[in-house]
This record gives structure tokens, C-alpha cells and sequence, in this order.
């Protein structure tokens, strides 16, 4: 009975998030392609950090930051701001998660992305069966994980052959603005994508490249603000 | 480098770990869960803005000198139509290759 909720869940989470694949192989090209061209970074600290951080967001964030020299506090204040959402996460599977063993419960959020918290919290709303959602959870993480770890790997390979004057660095930025549209389907969220992007381009000259860490805080504050005004 | 890639790992393990772990089945108190909700649109608009206006560093909206511009309002359009990474990719930078071309 066991095996059966493995297999399945298993079997489950890994094909749920195969057309997600669509979006995060290109994704993790790109970082591996920004990480090789660097002179900084270069390729081995590139496909570490997918190992270490696996964050698509603040790794590309982190390569960025490092090639144009930035402060090492201000890279690691900057990538965890990125990466704070996953308060978020953590919350809604606590419940969830509560009724794993011990050790999975302490390895398991190692592979809590944007993508296995979507289709994972989506499955449980109609599932009860605590070792089903733990093997669904695993499935579809690991399936993520190995894909974004080979990504990063080809991108790093081809990074290597691809001559700067293509200027794939503006691939980052393209990356970017498709997470951004579902971010901004409500007025609250659409002003704080806008004060975080004009603030930031106002403080750009900040030292220690904090720009984007004023124009994120500053938009965070619009959001609230423009919410709180919604509720009045 | 290392050192700085392995705390952010560290810590961005530790924001995941947070509920789940250390603080139990405890509730995300509302001063924390508002905020939070508004991190993804204010960090993306904070990354993608100026790298599209002030690629050099210098606000600059002409397709002459700056491309990026013209490129990232064809790709916007392209990312609300389809929010598809590839085409998006794909189109963006055919753009930004037609104009470096063209200008």
C-alpha cells in the first residue's frame, strides 16, 4: 500500500511539471551562458551556485552582481531579498510538511521552488495521504532540480563559444519580465513592480550597487501603501 | 566569491526551512505575510527597469544609441501575449539584433 502511494507520487510529481521544463531549461541556459562570459564568475562557480543556492532568480541576480564587481554584503543582502518569497512557501506547506518524518522534513525544503510549491500545493488541496504528497513533492522537486542542474551545465558549455558582441547578456532581462507579468495581475502588485523599477533607476547611482535593493524596498512599500488604500 | 554564494545558499535554505522547521505550524503573522507578497513584482520591476532604460548606465530612450529599449517594449508585449520564456527570449533578442543592425 505504501509502495503504491511512492510509486505513484513519484511518477505524479515528476510528469506534472514537464511543460514547466518549457520555461526552466532556457532559463537555467542563460544563467549558465551569463556565468561562462563572465570573466569574474566563470563557468565552475556558475554551476555551483545551482547546486548551493537552486533559485533561478537570485542566481542570475548573484552573477549579475558579481561581474559588475559589487560588494560581496551588498550580492548576499540583495539575492536574499530575492529569495525572502520563500517565507512564503514555507508557511503554506508547514501543515503539510508536519506530517513527514523528521529528516524529510529538514531536507526536503532544499528543493521548495517557485515551481514545486505551485504544483505541490495545488495537488494537496485534494489529496490526504501524507506519504503520496511527500513522494508527489519529491518528484517534482527532483525532477526540477536535475533539470536546472543539466541546464546550467549545457549553458555553461555553450557560454564558452558564444562571442559577447551578441549581447546575450540582455537575456536576463527578458527572463525577468516573464516572471514579472503574473506578479502584476493586481493593481497593488503592478504598483510596486513600477516604484521598485523607477526608484531603482533613480538610485542607480548608489554606492555599493544597492540600487536594486532600494528600488525592491521601495517598491515593497508601494505595494502595502497601495493595498492598504484599496481596503479604505 | 565562494564565501558569499554559499551564505546566500545558506540562507535561502533557511528561508525555505523557516515554517516548516524551526518555527513549527506557527502562522506567517500579517506584518510579514503583506510585505512578502509585494518582494516578486517590486525585485523584478527593480531589475528589469534599468536594464532596459539605462543599459550604460545613463537613462536613454533612443532606439539609436540604446536598443535595449525598443527591444525589451517588443519582448514586454510578446511576455503578456504568451509568457512563454523561449519566445520571449527568442524574440527579444532577434529584436535587439535587428536594431543594433538596422541603427
Amino acid at each position: 500500500m505504501e509502495n503504491a502511494a511512492t510509486r505513484s507520487g513519484l511518477r505524479d510529481g515528476g510528469r506534472v511539471v514537464l511543460p514547466l521544463l518549457l520555461a526552466i531549461v532556457p532559463f537555467g541556459l542563460v544563467l549558465g551562458v551569463t556565468a561562462a562570459a563572465s570573466e569574474v564568475v566563470g563557468g565552475t562557480l556558475g554551476i555551483a551556485t545551482s547546486f548551493i543556492i537552486f533559485a533561478g532568480a537570485a542566481q542570475l541576480v548573484t552573477v549579475q552582481l558579481l561581474d559588475a564587481g559589487s560588494s560581496l554584503v551588498v550580492i548576499v543582502v540583495t539575492a536574499l531579498i530575492v529569495n525572502v518569497r520563500h517565507l512564503m512557501y514555507s508557511a503554506a506547506m508547514a501543515p503539510h510538511f508536519s506530517e513527514f518524518p523528521r529528516r524529510s522534513r529538514y531536507v526536503l525544503p532544499y528543493l521548495l521552488t517557485d515551481q514545486a510549491f505551485a504544483v505541490s500545493m495545488l495537488r494537496y488541496e485534494t489529496t490526504e495521504d501524507p506519504e503520496y504528497k511527500r513522494w508527489y513533492f519529491i518528484g517534482s522537486g527532483m525532477t526540477l532540480w536535475v533539470s536546472w542542474q543539466l541546464s546550467t551545465i549545457a549553458g555553461v558549455a555553450l557560454g564558452a563559444q558564444i562571442p559577447e558582441s551578441l549581447g546575450l547578456d540582455f537575456a536576463i532581462p527578458l527572463v525577468f519580465l516573464v516572471l514579472l507579468i503574473p506578479a502584476v495581475q493586481t493593481r497593488p502588485g503592478l504598483v510596486a513592480a513600477i516604484f521598485g523599477g523607477l526608484i531603482a533607476v533613480a538610485a542607480s547611482g548608489a554606492p555599493y550597487s544597492l540600487g536594486l535593493v532600494i528600488g525592491a524596498l521601495s517598491g515593497v512599500a508601494a505595494g502595502v501603501a497601495a493595498e492598504r488604500l484599496a481596503e479604505r | 566569491m565562494w564565501g558569499a554564494v554559499i551564505v546566500i545558499g545558506l540562507g535561502t535554505y533557511l528561508t525555505r526551512l523557516s515554517f516548516i522547521g524551526a518555527f513549527g505550524e506557527r502562522q506567517m503573522p500579517p506584518w510579514l505575510g503583506r510585505p512578502l507578497r509585494y518582494v516578486a513584482p517590486a525585485v523584478l520591476g527593480a531589475i528589469v527597469l534599468p536594464a532596459v532604460v539605462m543599459p550604460d548606465g545613463v537613462v536613454d530612450f533612443s532606439p539609436a544609441t540604446n536598443p535595449r529599449f525598443v527591444a525589451g517594449l517588443i519582448a514586454m508585449a510578446v511576455a503578456i501575449r504568451f509568457r512563454n520564456v523561449t519566445v520571449v527570449i527568442a524574440v527579444g533578442m532577434a529584436a535587439l539584433w535587428i536594431l543594433d543592425a538596422l541603427l
